[in-house]
């Protein structure tokens, strides 16, 4: 017998006593807090990324290109990569202060290791718990673009900022056939492995500046 | 226990067998004050961190009663849900193996490197490939497996094993760890820098430095997975480094070792998942990162991707109705930082990777009630519930462990508890007997056959199996002013 069929076979004999199908389950208990108001969403998303040591930059529309070129310039970059489709006016404050990559231009993840900075968008906030959720579409860029670099830009807009967690995991459900990597993001990256002292950054961006644009008035 | 048809358990694995004898007299004073006052520190920050996150979440207990359910669920339709898995990560462009136990899982790891020609890999931190000892399976191949976690990465370089299952390097200290590193990445990589400090920061960026070469020549990554949706094909990995992110994006191959009681029914399942796991784990509203993939991504991470469902024992613990439930967990550790006895003993003691209260019930399922540290790991409890309380999938620890306890007896007729805790008092009734046992285990257990392997005095039972506690060196008195006096934590 296959070792698949021998598991399965097992596992079935294992749960005989099971009367039960997987159709009889009810929905997933969805528990939630209810938000208390778009607003206070906004603040609390704000408060718990700077919570963990991100840096928050609060915008309105019209300020994002501005805010993007003040954070490349406060962390002493030279360079950045940028993904293939990132907002022009962003793309183009970028250019200003940094020497800018495409990500079609690196194509070899290694060579990201000489690049400072990353500019992206976002898919989904979370202000519960102060994540930001990329889906790596083409204002995001593929995975290695948020990883190597060690500074990382990230816009994120008011209209995708939700209030917990079980929301989030309802936007983010992947199409069937069209599933996308996810990467949750909550704060820079962080260790606790040495007397359980916290340092921030490891492996990841040691900084992450998330710029969130006010833009509902 | 009522059973239906029982897999076979799990081979207890050559490192946790053979364990050495206890001496009859202990000579060097190895004092193990660093570990206990270490221990003491990190369950107790854990425990009181963990308990401030909980504490925000108003609907605590639902989710808990939501998190077992989905588990359940999972559990009592597995061979369902597992072919569902496998058809969904198989449209997803994954290859899925199957392996019934430690070997058949390594070959496989074994066979997908070899077709990759390489020497070596990058691992994340995985529980699943530590209970199957992939790196010496590897390593015996002549596969250098490179521990990307930092604990991880203290323990590979120090020759030892984990103690804990967040925090596993939590028995070593700040300049333990500057001599580690000063001593040991010269040879297998980027060496330590000359002026290394034993600053968290400096030791933290030494690591960094050493395997970020690795990282981005590696053709290979080995990891596991928190959670493996059947409806989606979605894989999931929970960590705070970046590490992860790292093996699992860069390389050009990925092989996941998955046990099959990882699996979630629903997309929607990882709702509560994710709100208990990071508030339980390290008492954070969200870990640093998280990843998901399903399969091979186009033109994003690596396209050659593997899934290995490992069963090794999970079918056996599956057929008991009562026992199945630690099949729940999600090894988020919060009921080894609320356990006094963990505490006091250390994770080196439970002759296994799974320690704590978890082990203390999921070894002998896994593994059977046929060897000594088995038969006495059911007596590793005072019973006291934290446990339960503490566990986020609402596993009752202390109802399966009186279960065990009446198989052992069951077993071994009425001697096997008496004999313990007969044994147990003559040891801890005499504190120069007590810290005598705690030297000789920890001088006993350094390395042995080339391996490191701790504790295992021979107190009777289940006391054997672990480093026995130093009687305090200081009064409660003392330790209260000292901890809480300068508010240090
Ligand atoms: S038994 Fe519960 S508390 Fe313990 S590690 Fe598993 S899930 Fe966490």
């Amino acid at each position: 017998m296959s070792a698949r069929d021998e598991i399965l076979a097992r596992v079935r004999g294992a749960t005989a006593d099971v009367v039960t199908t997987p159709a009889d389950r009810a929905p997933t208990a969805v528990v939630e807090e209810t938000s208390p108001g778009r607003a206070a969403t906004l603040d609390l998303f704000a408060e718990n990324v700077a919570d963990y040591r991100a840096q928050v930059v609060r915008v309105a529309a019209s300020g994002v290109a501005g805010a993007v070129a003040d954070a490349l310039r406060q962390q002493g970059c030279a360079t950045a990569v940028l993904p293939t489709g990132l907002d022009p006016a962003w793309r183009g404050a970028a250019t200003e202060v940094v020497r800018v990559l495409d990500e079609a231009d690196v194509r070899v993840d290694a060579e990201l290791d000489a690049v400072d900075a990353v500019v992206t968008a976002a898919a989904v906030g979370i202000a519960v718990t102060g994540t930001v959720v990329l889906d790596h579409a083409a204002d995001q860029g593929r995975r290695a673009l948020t990883l190597v670099p060690d500074v990382h830009v990230c816009v994120v807009r008011a209209g995708q900022v939700v209030h917990d967690v079980p929301e989030a995991v309802g936007r983010l459900r992947p199409e069937p056939g069209l599933a996308r990597p996810l990467t949750w993001v909550s704060g820079p990256s962080a260790t606790s492995d040495i007397e359980l002292e916290r340092v921030e950054g490891v492996h990841g961006p040691r900084t992450l500046v998330v710029v969130l644009v006010d833009e509902e008035v | 226990m009522t059973t239906t048809t029982p897999g076979p358990v799990q081979q207890t694995s050559l490192v946790f067998v053979g364990m050495p004898k206890f001496p009859t007299a202990a000579r060097e004073a190895l004092a193990n004050t660093q570990q206990r006052r270490n221990l003491r520190h990190a369950t107790h920050t854990i425990r009181d961190k963990r308990a401030r996150v909980v504490a925000e979440v108003p609907e605590w207990e639902a989710l808990r009663v939501a998190g077992a359910e989905a588990k359940d669920e999972a559990l009592a339709h597995l061979g369902d849900y597992l072919e569902q898995l496998e058809a969904s990560l198989t449209a997803n462009g994954a290859t899925v193996h199957w392996a019934r136990d430690a070997a058949e899982a390594n070959a496989i790891v074994l066979g997908i490197v070899r077709d990759q020609q390489v020497d070596e890999v990058v691992k994340v931190k995985s529980m699943a490939t530590q209970e199957i000892e992939l790196n010496e399976a590897l390593e015996a191949a002549g596969v250098n497996a490179w521990e990307t976690d930092l604990a991880e990465l203290i323990v590979q370089l120090g020759h030892d094993r984990p103690s804990h299952i967040l925090v596993p390097a939590i028995h070593r200290n700040r300049s333990e760890v500057r001599d580690i590193f000063r001593r040991e990445m010269a040879a297998v990589g980027r060496p330590a820098p000359e002026d290394l400090t034993d600053e968290p920061a400096r030791l933290a960026e030494a690591a960094r430095l050493h395997l970020r070469e690795k990282f981005l020549r590696a053709k290979v990554a080995v990891s596991g997975a928190n959670f493996a949706v059947a409806e989606t094909g979605t894989l999931v990995v929970v960590e705070s480094e970046g590490n992860g992110r790292m093996c699992l994006t860069l390389p050009e191959t990925l092989v996941t070792v998955v046990g099959i009681e990882k699996v979630l029914p629903r997309w929607d399942d990882l709702a509560p998942m994710l709100q208990l796991l990071p508030r339980s784990s390290t008492g954070e509203r969200m870990n640093p990162y998280t990843t998901m993939w399903s399969g091979a991504h186009d033109g994003d991470g690596p396209q050659d991707v593997h899934v290995v469902l490992l069963d090794n024992g999970r079918s056996h613990v599956l057929a008991d109705r009562v026992g199945r439930q630690a099949l729940r967990c999600i090894r988020c550790s919060a009921c080894l930082n609320v356990c006094p006895v963990y505490e006091r003993t250390g994770g080196h003691a439970y002759g296994s990777v799974y320690p704590g209260p978890i082990g203390a019930v999921l070894n002998p399922q896994l593994r059977g009630t046929t060897s000594e540290v088995d038969k006495s790991l059911p007596y590793a409890s005072s019973l006291c519930g934290a446990c339960f309380d503490a566990c986020p999938v609402r596993i009752d620890i202390p109802e399966l462990l009186v279960e065990l306890r009446g198989r052992v007896v069951e077993q071994e007729g009425r001697t096997a508890e008496s004999a313990a805790m007969a044994a147990a008092a003559w040891v801890l009734s005499d504190p120069k007997r007590l810290a005598a046992a705690q030297r000789a285990a920890t001088t006993a257990g350094r390395v042995i056959g080339g391996r490191t392997v701790r504790a295992v005095p021979g107190l009777g039972a289940w006391t054997d199996a672990r480093d026995v506690p130093t009687p305090p060196t200081e009064t409660f008195r003392q330790w209260w002013a000292r901890e809480r006096g300068q508010g240090s934590r």
